[in-house]
């Protein structure tokens, strides 16, 4: 379990990250959602140690981090880089090497990771000479070739063909079912809620909510059903305890006061004709994201 | 794929990043082109100064019959009969000189054809034995030789390298590899690991300019010139290892300033100042006993300044130590500040960081 708490950051008099805590639990998918300049970013750095937090802790199953305890990471940053003219087989022995694996262990690590990359072909090539997508895929291979036992991904989908971004997604998947704890951030809110197991969203530097991904829909539910029936729905406007939204020929979308008054919409649907379907609308992360972080 | 980590080790990690940055330099055409035509130019200077010398033959002179020449003075005679035939076989230029009879104390005179025959002249001359009481200090043109030599191979080797370390920093920043790095190793053991790695091309590279020269020198039988280098030679090795640390310390520092290879030099010129300073003085006061013993203490020019002293002979057996110290505690005390720069530089991307930026604790 990867623990951090109350950390707080300050450049000047500009507080950008404010107590934040959160868990990185293993085995799990964490998905990190705010928007520019919230936190996100500051926040990974402080977990890799690349920047010092002004207060707070970072704790990996309850031991302080120092260096040894951080080579256990593997780092994607936002930043995407690596030396452009360095091989790219070289290049991932020397950072395996970096992260404390022995020479040969580095090479086998290299070249099973290029192989699973579709890139074993380029291992003799120099980085700069790799096309773009593939040199998103060295990235990848950058911030696995140790077998690290926590992933932090900063954007690892931004920039991505959606191939690529299946293959990655494939990847960190099969990492975090091993039992690595991993945690990535996205702009794009439609993969991270595919992706994630646990969601964590930062606002202004502050964390306004984290917890269960499906926790956290069923705690931003409101009671909002739709109706959809054979006949004329119109008459759902007339029953009691009941807003409509909109109601248009079969169908009804509409908040209920509460859950028995859904139930007598329900009944009196069936005793009207037959009722195709009555669901409770669940929030999209992207609701759930609005309205936290506002 | 289930390969275990060492535990981090500082060692370790500070030669990973020096073997990489070794490993770099030799395969970059640039590094191998350079190095090839320094080592030529070593190779071609001791050669010409060979040949110069085995081409050197003694002067031709013609001389009259009846002068009788002093014993071992080396010249190269053609007997001739008359005056005249002698003089006829210097305007024709088969012969430097000719030595007719004269009426003064020598008995003899020497004619030139349009200037003073100084070579003839000189073999001709006697000069009384000298002897010096204090022998070592072998100050005139080889001295002058010895200082230049001195100045030039620290300023060349600290600009070439310097330049390659700030550019080595700033190629991590340019293309933002450096966040990686920041997040694997401590800030300080990369540091570390590219001062090293630095320093062990620069020296490496001095020590077969060396070699090259004391070989080829050896082998063309022009040892003797070697005689009294020797030891400044090997103090110069032992400054030159701390005072290219010190100088690659900053570098790197003001390097990580900036962001693009473009700006290097708008934060880097302060340190260049500082290496073409002592090489101007070396070339311009090293006659000036006081100004080369100062320069033999302050840590900048100390590699210059002390084996040259070491070699006019002038330096008590304590003097390098000391100096030795200095430049030392100066090192930890530099690279110690250099590091912190380049702490806090390495992450702010963009605009050149501000010096206060930079030095902030």
């Amino acid at each position: 379990m990867l623990e951090i708490r109350d950390v707080s950051k300050s450049y000047g008099a500009r507080r950008v990250l404010d107590a934040v805590g959160f868990d990185v639990a293993p085995g799990r998918m964490t998905g990190f959602v705010g928007a520019n300049g919230a936190g996100k970013t500051t926040t990974m750095r402080i977990i890799l140690g690349v920047l010092d937090a002004d207060t707070g802790t970072v704790t990996l199953d309850g031991e302080p981090l120092g260096p040894t305890g951080r080579r256990r990471f593997g780092y994607m940053p936002e930043e995407r880089g690596l030396y452009p003219k360095m091989k790219l087989g070289e290049q991932l022995v020397y950072l395996a090497r970096l992260h404390g694996l022995s020479r040969a262990d580095a090479g086998r690590n290299t070249d099973a990771l290029l192989e699973r990359l579709s890139l074993g072909e380029r291992a003799g090539d120099a980085i700069e000479k790799l096309s773009l997508g593939n040199q998103q895929r060295a990235q990848i291979a950058a911030a696995l070739v140790h077998d690290p036992e926590v992933l932090i991904l900063d954007e690892p989908f931004s920039g991505l063909d959606p191939m690529a971004v299946d293959v990655v997604v494939e990847v960190l998947a099969e990492r975090a079912r091993s039992g690595v704890p991993v945690l990535f951030s996205s702009h794009q809110l439609d993969i991270v809620e595919r992706l994630c197991d646990d969601l964590v969203i930062i606002a202004e530097g502050r964390i306004r909510a984290a917890g269960a991904r499906d926790a956290l829909r069923e705690e931003h539910a409101t009671l909002r059903y739709r109706l959809q029936t054979t006949g004329d729905a119109a008459w759902v406007r007339d029953e009691p305890g009941v807003t409509v939204i909109e109601a248009e020929g079969g169908s009804a979308l509409f908040d209920a006061d509460d859950a028995d008054a859904a139930q007598r919409v329900l009944a009196a649907a069936i005793a009207r004709g037959r009722v195709a379907d009555f669901a409770r609308q669940h929030p999209s992360l992207s609701q759930i994201f609005k309205e936290v972080a506002r | 794929m289930t390969a275990t980590a060492q535990p981090y080790s500082t060692p370790r990690t500070v030669w990973l990043v020096a073997q990489r940055e070794v490993m770099v330099r030799l395969r970059s055409v640039a590094f191998l082109v350079s190095t090839g035509i320094l080592l030529a130019l070593i190779l071609g200077s001791v050669l010409i100064s060979a040949v110069t010398a085995a081409n050197a033959q003694a002067p031709k002179v013609a001389v009259v019959a009846g002068v009788t020449l002093p014993a071992g003075s080396g010249l190269t005679v053609i007997e001739a009969d008359t005056r005249d035939a002698a003089e006829e076989l210097v305007t024709a230029g088969t012969v430097d000189a000719a030595i007719v009879p004269d009426a003064g104390p020598l008995g003899y005179a020497v004619v030139g054809d349009d200037s003073i025959p100084l070579g003839v002249v000189q073999a001709l001359s006697v000069s009384p034995p000298v002897h010096l009481l204090d022998a070592s200090s072998t100050a005139g043109v080889l001295g002058y030789f010895v200082a230049i030599g001195f100045g030039l191979v620290f300023f060349v080797s600290a600009m070439t390298f310097g330049q390659t370390i700030a550019q080595s920093v700033v190629e991590e920043k340019q293309t933002r590899v450096i966040e990686i790095l920041l997040a694997t190793i401590p800030t300080r053991a990369l540091l570390a690991g590219k001062i090293l790695g630095t320093t062990i091309l620069a020296l490496g590279q001095i020590v077969l300019l060396l070699a090259i020269a004391v070989t080829g020198l050896t082998i063309t039988g022009q040892g003797a010139l070697l005689a009294g280098l020797g030891l400044p030679f090997a103090w110069f090795a032992v400054f030159f290892v701390l005072g290219f640390m010190l100088l690659a310390a900053l570098f790197a520092a003001t390097g990580a300033m900036v962001s693009r290879q473009e700006d290097i030099g708008s934060t880097t010129t302060p340190v260049t100042m500082l290496v073409m300073l002592p090489y101007l003085i070396v070339v311009f006061f090293n006659d000036n006993d006081l100004v080369v013993r100062i320069m033999s203490y302050v840590p900048f020019s100390a590699p210059i300044g002390m084996p040259l002293r070491l070699f006019q002979g002038d330096a008590a057996w304590w003097e390098p130590i000391l100096s030795l110290a200095i430049l030392a505690a100066t090192c930890v005390g530099v690279i110690a500040l250099g590091a912190r720069i380049y702490e806090n530089s390495l992450l702010r991307l963009g605009q050149r960081v501000r010096w206060a930026e930079a030095l902030r604790g």
